[in-house]
């Protein structure tokens, strides 16, 4: 018989005091880290990642409580998975830079025996990864999960996921998007990235998406819009808000409206940087728009 | 031939229900789930015991995989239970990534395995699960015999760490294994000592292997008989070490020939010590509606079969 063996205390660090100002430093910082990244092993997604930095931000230095010494099981602590795990380079930086491993370490992203692989995996025991995500639509149905043993489990903290709104082409995401009302999972708040672009050009173009909130709402879900999410004031006061409204019987999802490519001019609102990596020159360009805030890597 | 004899006859699926009920005893982070099949998979009296334990998913077996693969942060063992064909082919990506690739602690229980499903035919009949799961890196597969053995293993692969394919069956089938077996996995049972053949034999073959044995007896064949219940990780030792003695194979499986047992022990026999070997397999097809005894049949999965590949590899052994 084997019984896991919870702490009764964690260190969960939730930068609750950090300002708005602080804050876009720090995603000054990561956008730097992003293109830098992408640019050293020339390849990954820096189109989506620019476009989550101010969420991801808000989220690992301000919302959620939790352990950059990270625990696999996460008792007491709020847990985020990232289901388009495509923008890995905005997961890793944000990790490093919040504390789960060097930032150095950023340098290793997609070459040979890194434990940052292309898209994030749990298989090289990076800190902060709980799942492998890349094949899309997974996502949601494994935070499900998690939030369903943290009841078990008597544990009130949150789970946060992060999908594309491309991904929600997947049909598993609605298998999960019904399941979770039907079961009240309402330790659960589930973010769109509401770019409007995947690889193929515009989400109306290549598969419309219809009406979001709709959709979301008729499964049963606690809908919320926020119209700039590369706005960190209002990513903070959405986060904010659908914290508020969780434990009240029904998930949480809130619909961010973002810029592919947010934070660097020449890479915002088109679908053409997702997968495709900045040379030199551009490279310089994008830099020369970021404030070195916390020291590159 | 060493005595057989039943007195009972139950299905797998049976002694599966049994083994989760007692995992469920025995481990309070044992939780069940289940698309849609609660009545086929026997799970209910585990839902009866632990009902706060039992999660009913509905028809959505990817997402099934998801929950369960995120129930395991949290500490959470958890029994997935759906067919076969649900099971592995349906969830492919989502078992490949979220549970193997992923490393989760994650029991994927699979009835209504191959041919023995019976009448609804060959959309249900999954007979490439098996290839599937083994080539999953970190992935257990078990195949059991009967309903004693499912039992055991039931509760062997919640005390087990890591990925986990059980494979069982819907028939009824003679229970001739003891009821307090100590299950351990990846170990074979030598169901027979003999010197003129190995046969090695999984899940509903097991029976048939045998029958066959006893009628090979008769015959002067003496065969030993051995059930790999785990498919992976293989017992390599166990299968050389009759080999060495018998010198011919012949493997005995309820699964398409490529990619199952077979290929398994091939390999081994390639690498160590080739002998002459024959399949008793479904021959790279589908199946079809039946009753399980008639597919069996027609598939040439039964005691008869397993005689018949016997005879052609001795000839073979004998040149």
């Amino acid at each position: 018989m084997s019984t896991t063996v919870y702490p009764t205390e964690t260190k969960a660090a939730a930068g609750s005091n950090i300002d708005t100002e602080k804050l876009k430093e720090v995603a000054s910082q990561v956008r730097r880290d992003i293109v830098r990244m992408v640019h050293g092993c020339q390849s990954g997604h820096p189109g989506g990642s620019l476009g989550c930095t101010d969420f991801l931000v808000a989220l690992y230095f301000k919302i959620m409580k939790h352990d950059p010494a990270f625990h696999m099981d996460a008792v007491g602590e709020d847990v985020f998975f990232l289901s388009n795990g495509h923008i890995s380079p905005v997961f890793y930086s944000v990790l490093s830079r919040s504390g789960y491993f060097d930032a150095k370490e950023l340098a290793t992203f997609r070459k040979l025996d890194s434990r940052l692989q292309g898209h994030p995996t749990t298989h090289e025991h990076l800190p902060g990864v709980r799942i492998a995500s890349g094949s899309l639509g997974q996502g949601l149905s494994v935070a499900i999960g998690c939030a369903l043993a943290k009841k078990l489990n008597k544990d009130n903290s949150l789970v946060f996921t992060l999908h594309g709104d491309g991904e929600l082409q997947e049909g598993q995401v609605w298998e999960a998007a019904m399941f979770a009302p039907h079961n009240k999972v309402d330790n659960l708040i589930a973010t769109v990235d509401y770019n409007g672009q995947q690889i193929d050009g515009p989400t109306e173009k290549v598969l419309s998406l219809g009406n979001l909130k709709a959709k979301w709402e008729a499964f049963g879900w606690d809908v919320i819009e926020a119209e700039h999410g590369n706005d960190m004031a209002e990513v903070v006061k959405t986060l904010e808000l659908a914290k508020s409204r969780t434990g009240q019987g029904k998930p949480v999802c809130i619909l961010l409206k973002t810029a592919m490519g947010a934070g660097v001019d020449f890479m915002m609102g088109s679908h053409k940087w997702h997968g495709v990596a900045p040379n030199d020159e551009q490279l310089a360009a994008a830099l020369a728009q970021l404030p070195e805030t916390l020291g590159d890597y | 031939m060493k005595k057989y004899t039943y007195t009972d006859k139950k299905d797998t699926r049976s002694g599966f229900g049994a083994g989760l009920l007692e995992a469920g005893k025995r481990n309070p982070n044992v939780v069940a789930l289940c698309a849609d099949l609660v009545g086929s998979l026997k799970m209910d009296a585990f839902i009866k015991e632990f009902p706060e334990r039992f999660q009913q998913i509905g028809i959505a077996e990817a997402n099934m995989i998801g929950i369960a693969a995120g129930m395991t942060i949290g500490g959470k063992v958890p029994f997935t239970g759906t067919f076969a064909n649900f099971s592995t082919g349906r969830v492919y990506d989502q078992i490949r990534q979220s549970v193997a690739y992923s490393d989760k602690n994650v029991k994927i229980c699979a009835s209504h395995a191959g041919l023995t499903l019976g009448e609804d035919g060959a959309t249900h009949q999954i007979l490439e699960d098996i290839g599937l799961m083994k080539m999953l890196p970190g992935m257990t597969v078990i195949n059991p015999c009967d309903y004693n053995q499912t039992k055991a293993a039931t509760i062997a692969i919640a005390e087990h760490h890591g990925p986990v394919y059980l494979r069982f069956g819907r028939p009824v089938v003679p229970i001739f294994t003891d009821a307090d077996q100590k299950f351990e996995i990846g170990k074979a049972w030598v169901v027979n000592e003999g010197v003129d053949v190995s046969i090695f034999a999984t899940g509903h073959l097991v029976w048939e292997a045998i029958k066959a044995g006893e009628k090979l007896a008769e015959m002067g064949i003496d065969a030993e008989i051995i059930n790999i219940h785990t498919i992976k990780p293989l017992d390599e030792e166990a299968i050389l070490k009759s080999v060495a003695k018998t010198r011919c194979v012949v493997s005995a499986e309820e699964h398409n020939r490529l990619g199952g047992l077979g290929d398994s022990i091939a390999q081994v026999l390639i690498k160590h010590d080739p002998v002459p070997m024959e399949y008793v397999a479904v021959n790279d097809s589908f199946g079809e509606s039946g009753t399980p005894d008639q597919l069996m049949k027609k598939y040439g999965l039964d005691d008869e079969n397993i005689i018949k590949a016997v005879q052609k590899v001795l000839q073979r052994k004998g040149k």
